[in-house]
């Protein structure tokens, strides 16, 4: 019965209860509102993080950072933000939610995405300018689409997209079912993609770099674990998983 | 099967709080959504880009809403009136859009319509036509998530309209065909006007199948629902001003046709 409660609670307002509040014992629940980017890398991260911590247990909230972001800002009890963007950090710095300075523990950067066997030839940033291929962006709107704004700035091109889409994942869907020749996305994107997704890197990718801030939040109901598990994200033991799942180190 | 019975006196309070408890939940969001709408700043918000989003969605729904006429009511015919074996099962099926994600409908869409799909790729090959990220893509989508409500609605009329006509017509040495024209469509009108409205405006709000299957291009594939989610991750007020403009559109037609899709043919 209380899983379901929990569970309800989580899907309301992705929150969970923590019982612990006010110990500085490494124990109990730990909430970790995370970039979807972080998805297969912070489960990972939290399996080792429970194994290292008998007693305690992670969970996450994954989400878009903008949408996270406005959770925490109308209130959902979280213990920990971890951002895709420091923009998105910002909004809930900006609320007095966290205390601590927000440490970058992850730099992400885009690729060139193709489908399998690269079938349009598509060699590098100028070929987004070709209009009679298939291109999938981000939106503008959204984080991964402004990066790609940058450098198509950087690169002189003037893309001619047949779809902006609302996330990273709606982009890789099209390339992954060959609905598109080509497409940007993030390293990390291509490389939980599989076999389906072929990654090409270009010299203006680090033209937009993005930043991945971590802090515990202010009202954390555990603050202690919080604090635990930031660290951890941040020692070699985080930043080899982190690398592992395609980001560059900080 | 349509006399009215009124029951009056006193109301049971154990009907009536929850009911208004009901009411609350429903119409409080919405309510929230225009006290919260920065009404100064309207004109302001009400870009170019609004209105041409607003005129694409008007456009794919009512095409979208014809799609479902030319093929709903000839489907919600074959449930109601064929001698069809396993139409309970077909009329399940047919409702299957009603409850899916639409997103995963977006998805079954590119598998069967995209540029590799089972469909899609002969399409292409043979004639160069692609549909994704095209407006008769989102036209598709539409018509996709919006067809049930249509064939349900209709095929409801159907049963509820009295054979007798039909019988009558038939002896008299119509056609089915001309049966179908000028006795049973006229009789089921009603529900072909509610089934054909709920449908546009179901249309109308369409968002995860159309992102999904016609992807997201100002201008071409951009429809309202598109543009409130997206301007909700940078503006939100202007996202709140597209909810509203959205709102309106669709209170206006379901005010417009009043009770006529709660009660039944007369």
């Amino acid at each position: 019965m209380r899983g379901v409660v929990v569970g309800v609670a989580v899907l309301l307002a992705g929150c969970a209860t923590g019982q612990t509040s006010g110990t500085s014992e490494v124990t109990g629940d730990v909430t970790v509102f995370a970039a979807a980017s972080l998805t297969e890398s912070f489960t990972r991260l939290g399996q080792e993080f429970e194994a290292a911590h008998p007693g305690t247990e992670v969970r996450f909230n994954f989400g878009g950072s903008s949408a996270l972001a406005q959770q925490l800002g109308n209130g959902a009890p979280a213990d920990v933000f971890a951002s895709a963007a420091p923009a998105n950090m910002k909004q809930v710095t900006d609320t007095g939610t966290i205390t601590a300075a927000p440490r970058t523990f992850a730099r992400n950067t885009l690729q060139i995405a193709v489908p399998k066997g690269n079938p349009a030839k598509i060699a590098g940033l100028a070929d987004f300018a070709k209009t009679d291929l298939k291109i999938a962006l981000c939106a503008e709107q959204v984080p991964c689409g402004a990066a790609s704004k940058k450098v198509f700035a950087a690169a002189g091109v003037t893309a001619a997209p047949d779809t902006l889409e609302q996330d990273v994942k709606a982009v890789l869907t099209k390339v992954s079912l060959g609905e598109v020749d080509g497409a940007l996305v993030y390293k990390t994107d291509v490389k939980a993609a599989g076999d389906e997704v072929e990654g090409i890197t270009f010299a203006e990718a680090g033209k937009a770099v993005n930043d991945y801030p971590i802090a515990p939040l202010a009202k954390a109901p555990n603050a202690a674990t919080a604090t635990a598990f930031v660290e951890f994200v941040l020692s070699e033991q985080g930043r080899s998983a982190l690398t592992a799942a395609g980001f560059d180190a900080p | 099967m349509t006399t009215r019975h009124r029951v009056r006196g006193r109301l049971p309070v154990v009907l009536v709080l929850p009911a208004l408890a009901g009411l609350a939940f429903l119409l409080v969001p919405l309510a929230g959504l225009l006290v919260k709408t920065p009404w100064a700043n309207l004109p302001a918000l009400l870009s170019a880009e609004v209105g041409e989003a607003l005129r694409l969605s008007l456009i794919c729904a009512s095409l979208a809403t014809v799609l479902c006429l030319v093929f709903g009511i000839p489907l919600a015919w074959l449930l109601a009136r064929s001698g069809l074996p396993g139409r309970g099962f077909l009329r399940a099926l047919v409702t299957v859009p009603l409850v899916l994600p639409p997103v995963v409908g977006g998805v079954a869409l590119l598998l069967v319509l995209g540029r590799r799909g089972l469909v899609g790729q002969h399409l292409d090959a043979w004639f160069g036509i692609s549909l994704p990220f095209t407006t008769a893509g989102v036209v598709i989508a539409e018509a996709f998530v919006a067809m049930p409500f249509l064939v349900i609605s209709v095929e409801g009329a159907l049963r509820a309209a009295d054979p007798r006509y039909e019988e009558a017509a038939a002896t008299l040495g119509a056609s089915r065909w001309l049966t179908f024209r000028r006795v049973t469509l006229p009789s089921v009108l009603p529900g072909v006007v509610a089934g054909a409205v709920l449908c546009w405006a179901r249309a109308l709000g369409e968002f995860g199948a159309t992102i999904t299957f016609a992807g997201n291009f100002p201008g071409e594939t951009t429809t309202m629902p598109l543009a409130v989610y997206l301007a909700l991750e940078t503006d939100p007020d202007a996202a709140i001003v597209l909810s509203v403009v959205l709102l309106l559109v669709s209170v206006g037609v379901l005010a417009g046709l009043r009770d006529r899709w709660i009660s039944g043919p007369s």
